[in-house]
């Protein structure tokens, strides 16, 4: 009988124990996982005039949080695309020698339909549409 | 006269409380092995060296820094420009890093061609192989901390490839971050890494390492024990203090002025202003001791069969640490005997493979 007492002593201390560990990690797990933060989603940015970028050329705007990259392919074709390689991350740039949309990071290549071409990004560019409002260039999200 | 009676009473005072002369015995017993591969013992120490090195010239920098995006780059620019010898203790601190790492690796390798990793010192390689690892992590964290364009970019694709990780690699990726993007929160996380976290946990495990090889001795190598065995003889020993010890602390000495002759010469650069908002630059790589695997990233192709070939890299990295690993436990047959053919082998294809990619990351 007192062996079981003892065990069941024993027991009772070490769930206490491992309660009372667990009771100090939760919280502190917890801390560690950084909130939420809600972010107003965005689906339409200006993105200049249509004067501040020539043919053949490319630039990086402010989509909400992240980039996205403005191509003017001519006078009248123009292309956007998030800017965030879809390999590791990066951020991309047109690259107009080649008329292609490069990550330097790794060395991955999309053609202007945001496909990639050659190197390691596993999937193409996310598009954007581009519209021309008067002499505004606007971006918009896809629906 | 007087002084050295002073001294031996302070000394004696000290040795009631603290039983030194146990240490004191404990030095004059110890001995290191004498052959021909001797010089390597020494790369261990230099490590330490230069970890105390990092230790004294990080608080140095810690007076001036501030973790913030909007404040780290100009307070590192200031520690480099208007500090007086601010651009000599940055440097130092950076190229001390650098050179941590090379004599860490060094020391590793060392380590397995001399085999010194086999029975008891299965402990001493684990707990070498993690401080490693950590040394890794404070070169990681601390890349970040200037906040420059390169540094920014290696911690999108360094914390990117956590995320890639199947299952745990999202929320790793969360808690690197500090939230879903790098940014301020990320850079105060990463300096809390580096100054705190990491520091902590090499100390103890420096302390770890440090009393397994008091413990356990240092190894001779399997060739130079068999040697003598034949012979009939024992290995010839050298007193740790003051032979070993002295050739050591000339060993620092060098250390030191290899170390300062580079940081003057060629003081670490700043770089631009890391900008969310830029394209990664043209020519952009990761340190040094990341090129193997920034090149091999680089070389995998967006599929190979079904499977990503960024997971694949992951994968295979993943497969190649958890093997080096374990040298200990595959270095030795069943029977005990140890497998040096193929520790050397493996060890040497590892080192055609770390310089030739870290090379070619490097070129091109």
């Amino acid at each position: 009988m007192p062996q079981e007492r003892r065990t069941l002593l024993r027991w009772l201390l070490g769930g206490g124990f491992t309660a009372s560990v667990l009771s100090f990690l939760y919280p502190a797990v917890k801390f560690m996982n950084p909130p939420t933060v809600p972010e107003a989603s965005t689906n339409e940015v200006s993105a200049g005039k249509v004067q501040s970028l020539k043919p053949n050329s490319g630039k990086i705007v402010k989509f909400g949080s992240r980039p996205a990259l403005l191509i003017r392919v001519s006078d009248t074709e123009w292309r956007a695309y998030s800017a965030i390689c879809t390999h590791l991350n990066c951020t991309v740039q047109f690259q107009d020698s080649t008329r292609q949309i490069w990550c330097a990071c790794h060395n991955g290549f999309y053609d202007l339909n945001g496909k990639v071409v050659s190197g390691p990004p596993p999937r193409p560019l996310e598009e954007y549409a581009v519209h021309i409002r008067g002499e505004d260039v606007v971006i918009t999200r896809r629906t | 006269m007087a002084m050295l009676a002073t001294t031996r009473r302070i000394s004696h005072w000290f040795d009631e409380r603290l039983g030194l002369d146990a240490i004191r015995q404990f030095i004059a017993h110890k001995t290191v092995p004498l052959h021909s591969a001797t010089p390597w013992y020494y790369f261990g120490g230099v490590t330490l060296f230069l970890f105390v090195l990092q230790v004294l010239t990080g608080v140095l920098l810690l007076l001036y820094y501030r973790p913030t995006p909007s404040e780290a780059y100009e307070s590192v620019q200031f520690i480099v420009t208007r500090v007086q010898f601010g651009w000599l203790v940055r440097s130092i601190h950076s190229w001390s890093a650098n050179l941590m790492i090379l004599t860490a690796f060094i020391h590793m390798f060392s380590v397995v061609f001399l085999h010194a990793y086999r029975k008891p010192r299965e402990l001493t390689w684990l707990s070498g192989v993690v401080l490693l690892g950590l040394a890794m992590g404070f070169g990681f964290s601390g890349y970040l901390l200037p906040w420059n364009t390169v540094s920014y970019f290696a911690t999108k694709v360094g914390t990117d490839m956590a995320a890639s990780v199947p299952w745990i690699g999202p929320p790793l990726a969360r808690f690197l971050r500090g939230g879903e993007e790098v940014g301020g929160a990320t850079l105060t996380r990463f300096f809390g890494f580096h100054v705190a976290v990491l520091p902590g946990l090499a100390t103890l495990l420096l302390i770890l390492h440090l009393l397994l090889v008091q413990k356990l001795g240092i190894s001779s190598p399997p060739k130079v024990e068999a040697e003598h065995a034949r012979k009939g003889t024992s290995i010839p020993q050298m007193p740790f203090f003051p032979n070993f010890f002295l050739r050591e602390l000339m060993a620092w000495y060098a250390a030191l002025g290899v170390l300062g002759s580079l940081a003057a010469i060629f003081p670490w650069e700043l770089g631009d202003k890391a900008d969310p908002f830029a394209s990664a630059p043209a020519g952009i790589r990761p340190e040094w001791y990341f090129l193997a695997p920034f090149y091999t990233l680089k070389l995998l192709p967006s599929h190979v069969g079904f499977i990503e070939g960024e997971l694949l890299g992951l994968l295979g990295f993943a497969v190649l640490v958890l093997g080096w690993v374990s040298l200990p436990f595959w270095g030795t047959n069943k029977q005990g005997f140890d497998r040096t053919h193929l520790v050397k082998g493996v060890a040497f294809a590892l080192l055609a493979y770390l310089v030739t990619f870290s090379l070619l990351g490097y070129y091109r």
